[in-house]
């Protein structure tokens, strides 16, 4: 599904990511293991194309993410990548609909209220449709956020971790609604997590070393 | 879903602080508007009031008295010119057309003006009712007047001495009506028309006359002599040629009783004393709408780093630069629309009230319902004013560095 060769990431000439080559192919589930400070989350970024690594290439679905144009990349991240941060960053001034419309109205997809109102259903939030993310708790906006992640139904769901700050019930819940709205969509599922209650969950896992 | 709600989210989100943007700005645009609406109805009036009339022959004196009171009809007139030096002047090549006005009494405030039809023909005035005056001792109303004093065709009026405050009425000899007029838009809405014999008539007789030695030396307190039989207060002229324009005020300003002065001219004088208000005000109305920019600038400034995760996020769904940048601009776009649209409906208003104050006391016929040229440019100023101040904050959000902006904790 994608596959990463000879990724190197530096800051301020201080290299903060290294990894050789790491293919992935379409439907599965991975984590990303690594302490804090390990690139995790950089990782995720090159993965989600909005940051372009000093060295290496990225191919997503086929496609060489340095050979498209800056526009072109913003499309092919809203149509293919969903992303949930670690912060959520629901857009507050939007209710959780408009969250998810807007989602699709920047992938440049059919807007479709009706779907997204059984997707918020079926992820138990069908009377938060119109509320505020303030008002909602951080489990609910958590699912909320998977939601807007995977509206646009894409190949690729990459999260941030997505249950440090949960206790273990909720966590495994968080767990449960990524798997199982990656299920749904067939899409490939990358976790970053430093979180070692979860590590006996996946199978596939790369770990990244902590650098100097 | 689209840029526009998304951006009218945000200004809900933040509703106060939309509020006093919009109503900065729309105060500067209310204030302009009102400007605008005044100066140009001014203008139009005075224009139109001094339509076909190239010149103007009075007593000497200001050229400007001369011209507000013979035209415009608000001045006191500058004096009287003996009929003889009227008749050379009909003679004159230079002169097409040539309109006697015998001025010095009023009825209920409303000047009673001797002259004849060709004075009604200047302004295109019609009658409603009735016919124009043939005979001495008939009269002709203006269309406000009639209103005003709800009298109708055949009913009598009496004229009081002087122009500014009714003096002595001239009770022995009242007028007959036997004309209304329509509606023009003119002066002429304003006055009592009668025959030049009708006004050399009252003031030939009646009792006034044995005071005459008294009034005479009342010129020198400068007081303008009231009229005698053979006289009249002013002469208004049509060129014959261009040329005359050039040859005919030099002419009649070199003969020692005459002079000459030009609607066109003395408007123009006027409007420039005027302007000179005006533009403290306009310039006054352009701080406060620069002032409205700014605080939209700051506005979406501070709202920008609030919404640094918002810009990053949006870009990580998908969104280009260009779309967060016109976003960022709609919302300044969408503030100043609103900005502009108080202060039309404020400024619209505001005239109207104003100028029906005015049209009650001072006889200013200014209304709020009409929209003036000025306005459109006034509009753009204003939405190019909002697109301005939100252009950095745009230009800001475009260049927002995801990554970066998604790895701060």
């Amino acid at each position: 599904m994608f596959a990463l060769r000879q990724i190197r990431h530096a800051y301020d000439k201080q290299e903060v990511l290294r990894l050789d080559d790491w293919s992935v192919a379409q439907g599965e589930h991975w984590l990303i293991l690594g302490p804090s400070g390990s690139g995790k989350t950089t990782l995720l970024h090159i993965l989600a194309g909005i940051l372009t690594p000093s060295e290496g290439s990225v191919a997503i679905a086929g496609q060489d993410l340095d050979q498209l144009p800056a526009s072109e990349l913003d499309r092919f991240r809203g149509r293919h990548i969903g992303i949930v941060f670690q912060r959520l960053h629901l857009i507050s001034s939007l209710t959780v609909l408009d969250n998810l419309l807007l989602a699709q109205y920047l992938a440049g997809t059919t807007q479709d209220p009706q779907g997204a109102h059984v997707l918020l259903t079926s992820l138990g939030l069908s009377d938060k449709a119109y509320s505020r993310p303030h008002a909602l708790s951080f489990g609910q906006s958590q699912r909320a956020a998977v939601a807007r992640a995977v509206v646009n139904r894409p190949h690729l769901i990459l999260a941030d971790e997505p249950t440090s700050n949960l206790d273990d019930a909720n966590a495994a819940a968080a767990l449960d609604v990524l798997t199982e709205q990656a299920g749904s969509c067939n899409a490939t599922l990358v976790i970053a997590t430093h979180d070692r209650r979860i590590r006996e969950r996946f199978e596939l896992q790369i770990a990244l070393g902590a650098h100097s | 879903m689209n840029l526009p709600h998304l951006s009218l989210a945000y200004i809900r989100a933040r509703a106060l602080n939309s509020v006093l943007n919009v109503v900065l700005l729309g105060l500067g645009v209310a204030t302009i508007v009102v400007l605008l609406l005044f100066t140009h109805q001014f203008e139009q009036r005075l224009e139109r009031d001094s339509k076909g009339i190239d010149l103007v022959v009075g007593a000497k004196g200001s050229p400007l008295q001369l011209i507000l009171s013979s035209v415009y009809h608000v001045d006191i007139p500058t004096g009287n010119i003996p009929l003889n030096d009227a008749e050379k002047l009909k003679t004159n090549p230079l002169i097409k057309a040539m309109v006697p006005l015998a001025l010095g009494d009023s009825y209920e405030g409303f000047r009673i003006v001797g002259t004849n039809h060709d004075y009604v023909s200047l302004y295109d005035g019609k009658t409603t009712e009735g016919r124009l005056w043939e005979k001495p001792y008939e009269a002709v109303l203006g269309s406000e007047i009639a209103a005003h004093a709800r009298v109708k065709i055949g009913d009598k009026i009496v004229g009081s001495h002087g122009i500014v405050e009714a003096g002595e009425k001239h009770e022995n000899s009242p007028y007959t009506i036997v004309g209304l007029l329509a509606p023009s838009g003119t002066v002429l809405d304003r006055l009592v028309l009668t025959s030049v014999e009708s006004v050399w008539e009252i003031h030939g007789q009646g009792p006034h006359d044995k005071d005459e030695d008294e009034e005479g030396n009342g010129s020198d307190a400068g007081k303008p002599r009231h009229l005698q039989p053979q006289e009249l207060t002013a002469l208004l002229i049509q060129y014959a040629s261009p040329m005359a324009a050039a040859m005919l005020p030099r002419q009649i300003n070199s003969q020692s009783a005459l002079q000459a002065a030009s609607p066109a001219f003395e408007s123009a004088r006027l409007l420039n004393l005027v302007g000179v208000g005006v533009q403290t005000v306009q310039a006054f109305a352009l701080i406060l709408i620069l002032c409205a920019g700014l605080s939209v600038f700051i506005a979406l400034y501070n709202a920008l780093r609030e919404r640094s995760y918002d810009l990053a996020v949006m870009r990580s769904l998908g969104a280009s630069r260009g779309k967060l940048l016109a976003a960022i601009l709609i919302e300044g776009l969408i503030l100043a629309f609103g900005g502009v649209l108080l202060g039309l409906a404020v400024g619209h208003a505001l005239t109207e009230v104003l100028g029906g104050l005015l049209q009650a006391s001072q006889r200013v016929y200014v209304t709020g319902w009409t929209v003036v040229p000025g306005e459109l440019a006034l509009v753009l100023a204003a939405l190019a004013v909002g697109a301005l101040s939100a252009l950095l904050p745009a230009v800001m959000a475009y260049r927002t560095d995801i990554a970066g902006v998604l790895a701060r904790r």
